[in-house]
């Protein structure tokens, strides 16, 4: 297996952005998630990338831009409309030998899908006694603005985050989408990557040669000594942005990327609200029964004696995603919210 | 039944032995059931054999195969070692999938059998799935879905045959319609057409087969195998069978009244296993030594599963998270 070769970044200590890399070139988040295809179609034939439009010239975000003139139309293949019974199908190929990646362009479509991901690709590993494994990645993408409505922007990652047997990444910085994308390929788990399209144009400083990052490690984006902000995705910016605002009002802000949302990395959050005492969630979906719900759950557990103060979410508001304009600026959260939310508990 | 002059009497003696091997390890299972210690759903497809013995006659070794809760029968044709599969239902370690799928989840990949699912048309994109890999793989490996007349109603029926006949993927879709869903009969699931003729829909063949006849289902399958092979694509087999055993359990369910006491017996004058019995028989086959020694054979192979199956241990309690990822 070419995979065995990669190295893998394990280091979790790394703070603000990977500084340590920023005299590295330079390149987007789009740019980071097609260099990892374009390395993973290179080492390995059996990986192939199969989805909705992903041949078409807009590519995908850019981010499968040019792949199928360059290894051709067997290898990154148009799909029918398909999910439910493609992610069957891309399944199919993964348990007999394949390294199948399935991108769709909007989250919205994998509800589509429920039935092969979450009665098929999560069990198959459990069911066949881990005789069978399901080396299957499934990248999706958050949309938001310009109307995009109820059914093109939806955050839908604690629905995969329930289920045993999958895994659930959300990269939030190129470096990581590169990592944890390659690493999903290398590895033998269905997993779940949902970028967001805000994220594509981000920079920072990123190997050229490939890498992986293992699932379950979070990440400390921002030290601070006064209260935890724990984020996923976009949000993640929201909450280095509300850092900022708080650290001239001088209350230090710690802010962890969660990067992995199953597993998730408890221990970084333990230690942290260990720190500070203080906790608040930004999470790009809803409240109930989600991501920020399951963090504030595990403080509760491993932590209660550290808090000082009640746990603060910050997540959308229990409704669908308006269309128009005056609705979609009242839905979102942004770090004004987070900051209010911070010092409501300082 | 079909003529077979232009199969070898070996092929005809495999055949035969492969109806008995799945009739006597359910009739065996259904004997068992009530002592309760297979602590698992069990499907039995008594009355449908034929088409797994004379589908699988087809297949290689390395060819996949995909089934459903219903897969005893297909597992075994495919070539499946009955120790394991016993113990699969016993709950042991020892078994197929180490007790954690049970009867509904077989698995053996050394056969070609990467799994089996128990939601209604669950596997038939699985076997596309195999068929896509096998063609890009250029590995001259088939693939096979089972599935039944309900999965015909599924959505992943029609994505599974639209995508491998747009890709002319080695693939055979074998429905096996024994006219149920549970207990919804299809007359109150579906249009009055035969799902065979949903193929052309879809330009494939679609072949109404009587499933009963394993001459027949080997005939038909034969074509069909021979063309996803040589790479002309999927062709949809609509065999028309019929379970004799309830949905699920080791009982008949015709004195609860969920199907007419004359549709089942006349479907019990056409036993796929009799009549073939008979066939072998009227054309100097089989002798009656030979079907004696046979019928010996396979019930001292059974007897050796089910011990294997009993003796195996069951899974410790420190391993309930193993093979989770």
């Amino acid at each position: 297996m070419p995979w065995t070769k990669l190295q893998a970044d394990d280091s979790r200590s790394e703070v603000v952005f990977h500084q340590a890399r920023l005299s590295q070139r330079e390149i987007t988040y789009r740019e980071a998630i097609k260099e990892a295809l374009t390395q993973a179609l290179e080492m390995d034939p059996n990986v192939f990338l199969i989805g909705e439009g992903i041949d078409d010239p807009g590519g995908v975000f850019g981010t499968t831009v040019g792949l199928k003139e360059k290894f051709g139309k067997d290898r990154v293949m148009d799909s029918p409309i398909a999910e439910n019974g493609m992610t069957g199908i891309a399944m199919g190929a993964a348990i007999t030998g394949m390294r199948p990646v399935f991108i769709h362009m909007r989250v919205d479509f994998l509800p589509m899908c429920m039935d092969q991901i979450i009665n098929h690709a999560a069990k198959w590993s459990y069911m066949t006694g881990g005789r069978v494994k399901v080396p299957l990645t499934i990248r999706a993408v958050i949309g938001r603005g310009w109307g995009s409505a109820a059914q093109h922007s939806q955050s839908l990652q604690a629905l995969f985050a329930h289920i045993p047997g999958l895994r659930v990444l959300m990269p939030a910085s190129p470096y990581d989408a590169k990592g944890l994308l390659l690493g999903s390929i290398a590895g033998n788990t269905p997993t779940i990557i949902i970028e967001h399209r805000w994220l594509y144009d981000q920079k920072e400083g990123v190997p050229e040669e490939p890498y992986v990052i293992h699932p379950g490690k979070g990440l400390v984006r921002r030290e601070g000594s006064d209260v935890t902000i724990v984020a996923c995705s976009y949000m993640v910016y929201e909450s280095l942005r509300a850092a900022d605002e708080l650290a001239k009002e001088g209350i230090r802000a710690e802010v962890i990327d969660l990067r992995s949302l199953l597993p998730l990395d408890e221990d970084l959050i333990i230690g942290s609200i260990e720190k500070t005492g203080r906790l608040v969630v930004a999470d790009t979906g809803w409240k109930a029964c989600g991501i920020s719900a399951e963090v504030a759950a595990v403080a509760a557990e491993r932590a209660i004696g550290s808090l000082k103060a009640p746990v603060r979410r910050i997540c959308l508001p229990f409704a669908p995603t308006p269309a128009c304009h005056s609705l979609e600026q009242a839905y979102y959260p942004t770090h004004t919210d987070i900051v209010s939310a911070v010092k409501g508990i300082r | 039944m079909m003529p077979y002059t232009d199969i070898p009497p070996e092929v005809l003696k495999q055949l035969y032995e492969t109806m008995l091997r799945i009739r006597l390890f359910e009739d065996r299972t259904s004997v068992l059931y009530p002592e309760q210690l297979i602590k698992c759903p069990v499907h039995l497809c008594i009355g449908q054999e034929a088409i797994a013995a004379g589908l699988c006659a087809h297949l290689n070794k390395g060819d996949y195969i995909f089934s459903t809760h219903r897969s005893h029968g297909h597992c075994i044709a495919k070539g499946m070692d009955l120790r394991p599969l016993a113990a699969e239902l016993y709950g042991k370690s020892t078994g197929c999938a180490q007790g954690r799928g049970g009867s509904m989840h077989l698995v053996d990949p050394e056969h070609g059998i990467p799994g089996t699912s128990a939601i209604v048309g669950g596997c038939i994109p699985l076997a596309a799935g195999a068929a896509l890999a096998s063609k890009l793989r250029g590995d001259g490996k088939v693939s096979v879905a089972f599935f039944g007349d309900g999965a015909s109603e599924e959505g992943t029926f029609h994505e599974s045959l639209n995508y491998a006949a747009l890709k002319k993927l080695p693939v055979i879709f074998a429905c096996e319609n024994n006219n149920y869903a549970t207990n919804s009969p299809r007359h109150a699931r579906q249009p009055d057409v035969s799902i065979a003729e949903r193929a052309s829909g879809y330009g494939m063949p679609g072949v109404f087969v009587d499933g009963n006849d394993v001459l027949a289902v080997y005939h038909a399958s034969r074509e069909a195998v021979d063309r996803a092979r040589a790479g002309e694509g999927p062709t949809l087999l609509e065999l028309r069978t019929y379970r004799w055993k309830a949905h699920v359990g080791p009982n008949p369910d015709i004195d609860s009244g969920c199907r007419p006491a004359d549709e089942y017996e006349a479907w019990l004058e056409r036993c796929p296993v009799n009549m073939f019995g008979q066939f072998v028989a009227d054309n100097n086959i089989l002798s009656d030594d030979e079907i004696g020694s046979m019928l010996a054979k396979v019930e001292k192979e059974i007897d050796e599963a089910i011990v294997f199956g009993k003796a195996g241990p069951e899974p410790p309690a420190s391993e309930l998270y193993d093979h989770v990822y």
